[in-house]
């Protein structure tokens, strides 16, 4: 627990600390996602965690792309911008750049993000500019009626691949960690509670942080992660990561994850291995998280959620401000200095 | 003594490979000549390949310089003079040659292997093929080396000296000092002084043996030209438009944001800008085109000023960008330095091909506003008014250069801060009435409400929006009053510039319209004409979307209306399906601007 608390970064303080409901964070649009869309779940989380920011909501600002998660700026009583496809990172790069002050969040899908938009979501993560990334992940595009999506499963029958899909698909954060992402989580859009905290951790994080988030598309891909969000499966299927603590797992806390020589296996704790044999979870361990980042591809492994990895360096709009004032101390730019430096004559 | 002749005008042109230095050599030719307070008028001509294989002909790399002791607005038709480095230089260029003009040839480089890789079967400096002209046979790279023989330098550092050989040659010539150059010498390779002494070294070398041998018999003097009194210093388009943006920004208060993706013939401005820390200029290099223009759509949400610069290419890839700022009413200035198209085309050559995609390349009824810049200087007061009416009316503008200006020249009686007009902007703070798309009923302009400013929080976007409130309305009647009022705000800019001016008589027989980099040799070519007594009148229109007002009036006046453009006859279209008037176009797509004697023999044909 203490070891978590040193990777949180202080909240950046404002003079005037508001006070707010998770009521403030409601625009007065009406809401258009289909009856039962994971994306409700997500709006709502984020309007009762934004109060405990203590960011002033004219301070912040939404981007989106295209798709059904994108209409999300449009629901937060927030500043808001939705974009264009794919383009919402870069959309919000250059808000970020010109106002560092402003927390900037972007709300993207697996079309948006990882299909149109692939090449400005890896470019965004590697430089590190300080945008909070949502990716909803529900596996299939929703807004276009249900055509197969960059993180559709190989063989995936839908619309535009009557016979199955034969496009291998992306693993998001395997995608985020090798552009280098200084923060990279996953959680699900039906547990609330862990949401929020993915949420606050983000928020309280300096660089970009990107988070995938499991999300029901109820008409066009039900129960893609069922096995991960449903009670009687949930357990069984997924693993908690939590920093400094040992990876167990299970409806009876009877399973956890042991690493042979590279290979992560899933150990029984029946006598022979001990909760001291077990792989301890640590969010600065980048080749920890590449390794946490394959379970998707490794027959029965847990799927983890939780944060991946979470280490800080210099962020892009920073590290832009720092030149910049580093030059204006030596000296502050002047047009008529600079129009007349360099060879001027006069003619009479 | 040697003769010295008094000349109006000169033109010279030195080409050699991509790697002989023959740009910086024209540069410095340049530097002197404007500050002996010539006029004058450049055209760099290089290759797209950084280093093509030496001695071909594709990687001839030319740069010409027209001065004179009267006004110049065109690099020049034909040189005067041609300085070849190599067999290749000369095959290239010789065309451009006046009949009886000067050729300087580095005798060194004509050996069987250049010879045969400029595809000539003989030496063309000793076949008598050149009698034509006053051919000057220079073994100019022997000559670098023995100035240096008792320096450390290794053969190869020595020849790279031999331009400065040319250059000093040049200036004997031309009767220009050595000093400007010595100095930047001195500043250039200040970190390796054996540099400075070699390159001083061969530069006198140069002009020494102008003064002593025997070859040459005469030199020329073009006096200072008559220009405008004021503050004088050299310019290129590029620059031009970096210096002009940080004018925008200084006398606006916003602060500059520049998105761009590296391409030529755009990249410099870039480059520029990027030094300009101190005046906090926020430069992201993009990972592509897109990125570029919507992070400046980002940054200007944020209220930045915003620009993303570009070229034809580049512009096709914002395209869908564009259409996002034009519906969430943005300030944007996108600038794009034409090229030769389509596709990859011809990067480093100029043309006036993207007029009709700048218009209208975009999805749906999404108008901009499109301004052009005439010459290398004129770009600072384009740029500029760019950005007054992006930010006036909340709406993108689009600003046409070329390669051939943004590259080229000339001197330029620059302004003070003090001397540009106000460029007034008025962030929304009040809530009492704010509607993200309620529009000022003079420009139609919308709020601009950045983010950070208490009780303003809206949401935009590329979805069609409610008039006044801005929300996402998918109604009929609503969106066909939202095209119609883009389009109407567009119009409106129309009220806020000034009439346009026209070139001599208000009526005739003959009208010149020209636009962009075509100025000058329209300018020219008229002058030439009213010369012979045939008076034409000349019209440069440097707003495209909108006309100016009495553009129209203006038209109707003449019975022949000749349009010269870098294209197939793009304005020439627009005005004939705008104001209803036969269009004569005259056309040239060959990477090079206009001469003037080609729109001067048009001229002519019309007038018989």
């Amino acid at each position: 627990m203490s070891l978590i608390q040193e990777t949180l970064e202080p909240i950046q303080t404002s003079f005037e600390q508001p006070t707010y409901s998770s009521k403030d964070f409601q625009s007065n649009q009406d809401v258009r996602w289909c009856p039962g869309c994971g994306d409700y779940s997500i709006l709502a989380q984020t309007q009762r965690i934004f109060p405990d920011f203590g960011v002033p909501k004219h301070n912040v600002v939404f981007v989106s792309g295209i798709g059904c998660s994108s209409r999300f700026p449009y629901y937060m009583n927030t500043y808001g911008f939705h974009s264009i496809h794919g383009r919402a990172p870069s959309i919000a790069t250059g808000i970020k750049i010109a106002r560092p002050e402003l927390s900037v969040w972007v709300v993207t899908g697996d079309g948006d993000g990882m299909s149109i938009g692939g090449n400005h979501l890896i470019h965004t993560l590697r430089r590190n500019v300080n945008l909070k990334i949502l990716l909803f992940n529900n596996q299939i595009y929703g807004l276009t009626k249900g055509q197969y999506s960059p993180t559709s499963e190989y063989g995936k029958v839908t619309k535009s691949t009557p016979l199955g899909s034969v496009d291998h698909p992306f693993n998001p954060l395997l995608l985020a960690l090798g552009a280098e992402a200084s923060f990279v989580a996953r959680t699900l859009d039906r547990d609330t509670k862990h949401m929020q905290m993915i949420l606050k951790r983000a928020h309280n994080f300096c660089g970009t942080t990107f988070i995938e988030i499991y999300q029901n598309c109820n008409v066009f891909n039900n129960g893609a992660f069922f096995q991960f969000t449903e009670k009687e499966s949930k357990d069984d299927n997924v693993l908690l990561l939590e920093h400094g603590k040992p990876m167990v797992f299970g409806k009876e806390k009877n399973k956890g994850i042991k690493l042979d020589g590279f290979t992560p296996k899933v150990v029984s704790l029946d006598g022979t291995n001990s909760v001291n044999d077990l792989l301890v979870h640590n969010e600065k361990d980048s080749v920890l998280a590449f390794i946490l980042a394959n379970f998707n591809a490794m027959e029965g492994m847990p799927r983890p959620i939780g944060i991946f990895r979470a280490i800080e360096r210099p962020t892009y709009e920073k590290d832009i401000e720092r030149q910049i004032e580093n030059a204006v101390v030596k000296e502050k730019g002047s047009f008529n200095n600079l129009i007349q430096s360099g060879q001027t004559w006069i003619i009479k | 003594m040697k003769e010295l002749l008094q000349k109006e005008d000169i033109t010279i042109r030195f080409a050699g490979d991509s790697g002989d230095g023959m740009q910086l050599t024209g540069m410095q030719f340049t530097s002197t000549t404007a500050l002996l307070g010539n006029d004058l008028s450049t055209l760099p001509d290089y290759p797209a390949e950084i280093r093509a294989p030496a001695g071909t002909l594709f990687g001839v790399s030319g740069f010409q310089i027209h001065f004179g002791s009267t006004e110049i607005y065109t690099p020049g038709d034909v040189c005067d003079v041609l300085v070849a480095m190599n067999p290749a230089a000369l095959k290239v260029n010789l065309n451009g040659l006046i009949d009886g003009g000067t050729i300087i040839a580095n005798s060194d480089s004509f050996d069987d292997k250049n010879l045969s890789l400029a595809s000539y079967n003989s030496n063309p400096l000793e076949d008598g093929s050149l009698s034509k002209y006053k051919l000057h046979v220079i073994n100019i790279s022997k000559l670098t080396s023995l100035t240096l023989s008792d320096t450390q330098l290794t053969s190869k550092e020595i020849d790279r000296c031999k331009n400065f050989f040319a250059l000093g040659l040049m200036y004997w010539m031309y009767n220009r000092p050595l000093e400007p150059t010595i100095e930047w010498m001195q500043e250039k390779f200040k970190k390796t002084p054996k540099y400075v002494d070699a390159n001083i070294k061969v530069l006198k070398a140069g002009f020494n043996y102008g003064d002593i041998t025997e070859i040459f018999t005469v030199r020329y003097d073009v006096q200072p030209a008559k220009l405008e009194p004021g503050n004088y210093r050299s310019v290129t388009g590029n620059e031009a438009v970096a210096l002009g943006l940080i004018a925008a920004s200084e006398k606006s208060k916003l602060g500059l944001f520049l998105g761009s993706y590296p391409i030529t013939p755009a990249s410099d401005i870039l480059h520029e800008l990027s030094y300009y820390k101190n005046f906090r200029v926020k430069t992201f290099q993009a990972e592509d085109e897109i990125a570029a223009i919507t992070s400046s759509i980002g940054a200007s949400f944020a209220g930045a000023l915003a620009i993303t610069t570009t070229s034809g290419p580049g512009l096709a890839l914002k395209g869908e960008a564009l259409g996002l700022a034009v519906m969430t009413e943005l300030p944007l200035v996108i600038i794009n330095v034409q090229r030769g198209g389509p596709s990859t085309g011809l990067p480093t050559k100029t043309e006036q091909s993207d007029l009709l995609q700048s218009l209208y390349g975009r999805h749906g009824e999404s108008p901009v506003c499109v301004i052009a810049a005439k010459t290398p200087s004129d770009c600072f007061y384009t740029v500029y008014e760019a950005c007054r009416i992006a930010t006036k009316f909340m709406v993108p503008v689009i600003l046409l250069s070329d390669g051939y200006i943004a590259n080229g020249s000339e001197p330029w009686n620059f302004p003070l801060i003090e001397d540009l007009s106000d460029i007034n902007i008025n962030f929304r703070t009040e809530k009492d009435g704010f509607f993200p798309y309620l529009r000022d009923e003079k420009t139609l302009a919308r709020p601009w409400a950045i983010p950070g400013t208490p009780n303003l929080e809206h949401r935009i976007g590329g979805l069609e929006k409610q008039q006044v409130t801005g929300n996402v309305s998918y109604d009929a009647q609503n969106h066909d009053y939202m095209v119609r009022l883009r389009q109407n705000k567009i119009e409106k800019i129309a009220e806020d510039i000034p009439l346009a001016e026209i070139d001599g008589k208000e009526s005739g027989k003959l009208l010149l319209v020209s636009w962009g980099g075509t100025y000058g040799a329209a300018k020219t070519a008229v002058n030439n004409k009213r010369k012979e007594n045939k008076y034409i009148s000349h019209l440069h229109l440097k707003y495209i979307n909108p006309f100016q007002k009495n553009v129209g009036e203006i038209l109707k006046k003449f019975d022949k209306i000749l349009v010269p453009e870098l294209n197939l006859g793009q304005l020439s279209k627009v005005l004939k399906h705008t104001f209803f008037v036969n269009t004569i176009s005259l056309t040239k797509v060959e990477g090079q601007p206009f001469k003037s004697i080609e729109i001067e023999n048009k001229i002519d044909e019309l007038l018989k």
